[in-house]
């Protein structure tokens, strides 16, 4: 095996041909090894527990919970919590792990009393129950959202020391199901004055986010279900708007109200909020698209290198604009590079998992990964993301992450 | 949005439409007065602000009694977001952004106190009260004189300090 591990970059990294060949030969390994087995390990000695409704992980994975930010006092609530993204693999996140941010916690919506309207520049005004909207043809994705706040705290001076979850997990993946809201547009009858749409929730905050017609419709959809299953309560039950590609905030949850109108509303979360401060001090409103991004989830700050060896450099790239094309990853700091193997789903406006082995030696490494996109945007670097950004702009940062695995195999957060 | 930006969109537009599955066809009609009472946007332009008014001194005794615990007295020093203050400081090291200093549009305040606000108990406030709190909010930031009263007529008028303060990314351009 050893012979066929030839690397392709710098300290260690094989790049993918390399890698598909050792894990062929460690997959014979482990084969050979389990058909010699006799003995029963107590859980093989009688019959397991029987079923049940409804599943639930593996009491030994009993820890592997989202990650909460707490609220600021008297706003039970508003707040975060993230998708622990060291511990998941694959493109899916599970349904209980997809990241929140609520603004006014999560409404108890009875779904026989929920109404989407319609209305606004349109020829004829409509209100759609739920049960309605089951009935209209259904499409089906696997893309992610991400909140425009993602990754924020890399923006302070000095880098955090946390987890790739903390840092990260306002990203998950989902295959969402819903109607096209071109069909309901049409269905209503657009009046040709018609720009935008001001969409507002049913949640306590009523949030309201004003989107341009043309998103909604091109690929914008009233989604129904998650994974298979209808939304959970905290994303967005009994529907939610979804804007594939789009920062989280303009998918508004809990949607109840779509207003076509010839302008923005200028809400709150689209002017004093999720707008972008420059260092002019000017700010840039209705940017809307998440950027080229990708991160190393294992290794990653909590997780540890026992000892030295061959390991899997496994993450996520995704891009607002399109399919990922291609990942490099460096296993030094970025003087050298190897493309990654992109996993079989690699889907617009989705996550793409990337793989590459990586001969750790056991001395410091630090680990990069760089996604392109379809329209040929590359992931920047830290120092190009922070130019001319000045304190107080946190939003949209989608900077290479870099890792430091010490010699001790812990791996930490640093600025390269 | 550039030229080549607007001929992709408009060309999925027409692909999507042709392509589009048709719907049963199950929204029901919605009539103008349940509309009215439904819909909660307000546009820059005042479009949507309903009747009544407020005055400072009434939005005075409004805020100590439902903002006041989350926003400190003088909407500065509370535990949530500052609402006053912060003129000047956003292309300093450390930007405050508040109604006077960042927000652009006084309908904005107006319509996010009635969507969300006061955060335990939303929906509380009156027309007539959410006008006074609006009111307050501006005569603090030194955009409006004690003797002010706001209303659907008024409020669209004002010129906030930051109404230039923006751009439209070119995604909307």
């Amino acid at each position: 095996m050893g012979d066929q591990l030839i690397p392709e970059a710098g300290n260690g990294l094989m790049g993918r041909r390399a890698f598909m060949t050792a894990t062929a030969s460690t997959a014979a390994t482990l084969l050979s090894a389990s058909a010699a087995g006799a003995q029963r390990t107590p859980w093989m000695r009688a019959p397991g527990a029987p079923m049940s409704e409804s599943g639930v992980p593996s009491r030994h994975e009993a820890g592997l919970q989202r990650v909460l930010f707490a609220s600021a006092p008297g706003t039970t609530g508003a707040g975060t919590s993230a998708t622990p993204h060291e511990h998941l693999d694959g493109i899916i996140t599970p349904s209980r792990l997809h990241f929140e941010r609520h603004h006014a916690g999560i409404p108890d919506i009875d779904p026989d009393r929920h109404r989407l309207m319609l209305h606004g520049l349109v020829q004829r005004p409509l209100s759609f129950s739920v049960d309605a909207l089951h009935r209209y043809p259904i499409v089906s994705r696997i893309q992610f959202l991400e909140c425009s706040g993602n990754s924020a705290m890399m923006t302070a001076p000095e880098p955090p020391r946390l987890e790739c979850g903390q840092l990260h997990g306002l990203l998950s993946s989902s295959e969402w199901g819903g109607v096209p809201l071109s069909i309901l547009l049409d269905e209503a009858g657009l009046m040709p004055q018609g720009r935008w749409v001001v969409a507002d929730g049913a949640d306590a905050a009523v949030l309201a986010r004003s989107i341009p017609l043309e998103k909604m419709m091109d690929d914008a959809i009233v989604a129904l279900y998650q994974n298979g299953e209808p939304l959970r309560p905290a994303n967005g039950y009994p529907l939610r708007l979804f804007l594939p590609g789009w920062e989280g905030n303009a998918s508004v949850k809990w949607l109840r109200s779509l207003r076509v109108t010839d302008q923005p509303a200028m809400t709150k979360d689209e002017t004093s909020k999720y707008s972008d401060l420059r260092a002019d001090g000017s700010a840039e409103m209705f940017t809307f698209e998440m950027g080229v991004k990708s991160v190393i989830t294992t290794p990653s700050p909590g997780l540890i290198l026992d000892q030295p060896g061959l390991y899997q450099i496994s993450g996520l790239a995704w891009s607002g604009a399109g399919r990922v094309q291609s990942v490099a990853v460096s296993a030094d700091g970025g003087r050298t590079w190897a493309d990654a193997q992109l996993d079989a789903h690699v889907l617009s406006r989705s996550v793409t998992r990337f793989r590459t082995a990586w001969q750790w030696n056991g001395s410091p490494a630090t680990l990069l990964s760089r996604a392109t996109d379809e329209s040929g945007s590359v992931q920047p670097s830290r120092e190009v993301v922070m130019r001319d950004r000045p304190p107080g702009s946190y939003y949209h940062y989608n900077a290479i992450q870099a890792w430091q695995v010490s010699d001790s195999g812990e791996v930490s957060n640093v600025y390269v | 949005m550039s030229m080549y930006r607007f001929a992709l969109a408009s060309l999925f537009v027409i692909m999507g439409h042709a392509h589009a599955a048709q719907g049963p066809g199950l929204g029901d009609s919605l009539d103008p007065g349940s509309l009215q009472k439904h819909d909660f946007t307000i546009l820059p332009d005042g479009a949507g602000l309903p009747p009544g008014s407020g005055s400072v001194e009434e939005g005075a005794k409004l805020y100590t009694q439902h903002c006041q615990a989350c926003h400190g007295e003088d909407g500065q020093s509370g535990s949530n977001d500052a609402l006053a203050g912060g003129l000047g400081s956003l292309t300093s090291a450390k930007p405050v952004k508040t109604v006077g200093s960042f927000w652009p549009y006084a309908t904005t305040v107006f319509d996010y106190i009635r969507r969300a606000m006061p955060y335990a108990a939303p929906g509380s406030l009156s027309a007539d009260q959410t006008y006074a709190v609006t009111a307050w909010l501006l005569y603090i930031n030194d955009i409006i004189d004690e003797d002010t009263r706001l209303s659907a007529r008024t409020l669209p008028n004002i010129e906030m300090p930051n109404r230039r303060g923006f751009v439209w990314s070119e995604e909307v351009r």
